[in-house]
């Protein structure tokens, strides 16, 4: 199969997807001219014009907001926010009107909005653009959550939320867009949902997403070869709603869980998901499900700070040979 | 502008509508039968008549906590507007919004907003799609002068100024913002001055001459349609009645009040058209005594139906699927 980046895979959604509908269009802060800040919309203008493909002046709250007012008159926007931590300024956009609208008129109307926003700590961003903010949308009803770690869910989840008639936060880390994978040339969709098991395994279930599953894969690796732990890594793809079945499934087979994420452990995706756990699968647990996430500080500058306050492959490997 | 007898009536007939239903909703609130808050549009019908009369049914509106006048005026149904501020299934929003959200997406109507200010943007994406699908529809956006402090309003406008989208900004500047007066909080006579600074024009007009109203609205309409972009329109009114049901009202006098009793819209709207003689007082009498009956059979039916089962409180999140809690 042929292989392609990240970003590529996301470019092949939007065009497809805008090739399909005339009422997909995209917006946001230096998305046309410039092609995005991680390159992510190149050539997007070319092939769709300057209408459909439009630089916003910097105006986070306008472009949310207007994104759903137009998804309300007939059109499917993807509005990119830059980066996830300036989702903190359009707030109020979206929970107080996307994620309600629907359901406080009663289902009147769809809501087939997909906010784009690239996520996660990247070459010493420091503390206002480096954040992994997904755990705050999960609290908000309304809101479907995707968050791809590869091209291919890349492509795939991004053209499921375009099609979806409700609103889609699509997160995308910015350690990703150039990350290469193979990329199916003919149509497909990663459905909504539903978690992927990257490597199978008998003797722990790592639940994660988004870029630490390459740390969890180096972990899995380095267990088998090392401590013959068998590894089963399940990447959520889509953390609201998560796949309670397939979670189900993965700790009835290994009894042992753990969850890894970038963003902090406190209320995080993995308090949830553990809570998830105990309130229904308890009797298949050999150990108390494990959670690691980032040390509850913002993200730092130098460096070694930076390292230091994610789940790096050795804090991931020690913790799983200690629930052994 | 000459206006001919159907535009007469029609203008009467939408202002005595909302009066009655305001008055309606103040009276069952006080009498402990409706839930929540209600906000009453009393004063201030002009300007939504006035504005919504230059609208096609597919043009689009978006407004406030105070919403239930730019409902009626935009023509939706009095009976699932009454049965939804009851918080009855046969309501608008099958009792899920209740006043400050009754919506009517099929006549264009956007909803109500809790959030002040919560329009701006919706309208100004509303547009958007306008212009994006050629519709030639325009989006109204209503909100009042406690909104326009809010910095939505400088992002809003700027868009929809940069991008010359089919939107109106009609503020209804009543004076308060909640209990805290006008010009307490900012500096400025007119909040319109503000639109020279995004390049669109801003226009102050008498808000509770319904005929003024119209006019300005229909040159709006007009440059908004033809793609020139928005217009701001500050209509001067004032809230006749507290900020909801129920405000003590220790912000301001009573003879305050009693005095701008006087420029009551609809009392304005008479005594022109029985002094140029083009209504008379037996048909102006007759669309109020058909407003007030109409409230009445719409509170009948909101009395008469039923309450939503409590489990529907989990529907209508997703369009697909559904998620409870495990």
């Amino acid at each position: 199969m042929r292989k392609i980046t990240f970003s590529e895979a996301t470019l092949e959604a939007m065009a497809e997807e805008m090739r399909r509908d005339s009422t997909v269009f995209v917006m946001g802060e230096d998305i046309a001219r410039q092609g995005g800040i991680f390159g992510q919309f190149k050539g997007l203008p070319q092939e769709f014009g300057l209408e459909r493909v439009r630089d916003t002046p910097i105006s986070e709250t306008a472009i949310v907001g207007a994104g759903l007012g137009s998804a309300l008159n007939g059109c499917r926007p993807v509005i990119d926010m830059h980066f996830a931590d300036f989702l903190g300024v359009a707030m109020d956009e979206v929970f107080n009107q996307i994620a309600k609208i629907r359901y406080m008129f009663g289902g009147q109307t769809a809501v087939p909005l997909v906010v784009r926003a690239p996520d996660g700590i990247i070459r010493s961003a420091a503390a206002q653009h480096s954040q992994s903010v997904e755990a705050w949308f999960l609290h908000v009803p309304g809101l479907k959550v995707v968050i791809p770690s590869n091209p291919a869910d890349a492509k795939g989840l991004l053209k499921s939320a375009i099609r979806s008639d409700d609103p889609v936060m699509y997160f995308e880390h910015k350690r990703l867009f150039g990350q290469m994978g193979e990329v199916p040339e003919e149509e497909y969709f990663t459905p909504i949902g539903k978690a992927n098991i990257l490597r199978s395994g008998k003797d722990v279930t790592i639940i994660s997403y988004s870029a630490m599953i390459q740390k969890v894969l180096k972990a899995a690796e380095q267990l088998e070869k090392e401590d013959h732990i068998s590894v089963e890594v399940l990447d959520l793809r889509t953390i609201f709603p998560y796949d309670r079945e397939g979670i189900a499934e993965s700790v009835a087979r290994t009894h042992r869980v753990m969850v890894v994420h970038e963003s902090p452990k406190i209320g995080g995706v993995g308090a949830e998901i553990t809570a998830y756990i105990c309130e229904t699968l308890l009797d298949e647990l050999d150990a108390p499900p494990v959670r690691l996430g980032l040390r509850h500080v913002p993200i730092p500058f130098s460096p070694p700070l930076e390292q230091f306050v994610a789940p790096q492959v050795e804090d991931i490997v020690a913790a799983v040979k200690k629930m052994k | 502008m000459d206006f001919d007898k159907e535009m007469l009536t029609h203008f009467y007939r939408t202002m005595v509508r909302i009066r009655h239903f305001e008055e309606k909703a103040n009276d069952l609130f006080l009498g402990g039968v409706l839930p929540g808050f209600i906000h009453l549009y009393i004063g201030e019908e002009a300007i939504a008549t006035g504005v919504c009369s230059n609208l096609a049914k597919t043009d689009l509106i978006t407004s406030t906590h105070r919403g239930h006048g730019h409902c009626i005026a935009k023509g939706a149904d009095i009976q699932r507007m009454m049965a939804e501020i009851f918080g009855k299934k046969t309501g608008y929003c099958k009792g899920k919004g209740g006043s400050m959200h009754i919506a009517d997406f099929s006549i264009g109507m956007l909803g109500a907003n809790g959030v002040v200010g919560g329009g701006y943007n919706l309208a100004t994406g509303a547009a958007l799609a306008a212009k994006l699908r050629q519709t030639g529809q325009v989006a109204v956006c209503f909100f009042g002068d406690g909104a326009s402090n809010r910095g939505t309003f400088h992002e809003a406008v700027n868009l929809a100024s940069a991008w010359k989208l089919p939107v109106i900004f009609v503020l209804e500047l009543n004076q308060y913002a909640s209990t805290t007066p006008y010009r307490t909080t900012c500096n400025v006579e007119n909040v319109s001055d503000r639109a020279h600074g995004y390049g669109i024009p801003g226009v102050v007009v008498d808000g509770n001459n319904v005929f003024a109203v119209y006019e300005v609205a229909k040159t709006a309409v007009e440059r908004a349609r033809s793609g020139l972009g928005p217009t701001f329109i500050e209509a001067k009114t004032y809230r006749i009645k507290g900020h909801f049901v129920g405000d003590p009202e220790k912000y301001r006098s009573k003879q305050e009040v009693e005095a701008q009793k006087g420029n009551c819209p609809i009392k304005r709207f008479k005594e022109k058209v029985l002094a140029d003689k083009s209504m008379t007082q037996a048909e102006l009498d007759s669309l109020d005594a058909a407003a007030a009956a109409e409230i009445e059979a719409a509170v009948k039916y909101a009395e008469e139906s039923p309450w939503p089962e409590p489990e529907e409180a989990l529907e209508d999140l997703f369009v697909e699927g559904v998620w409870h809690d495990a």
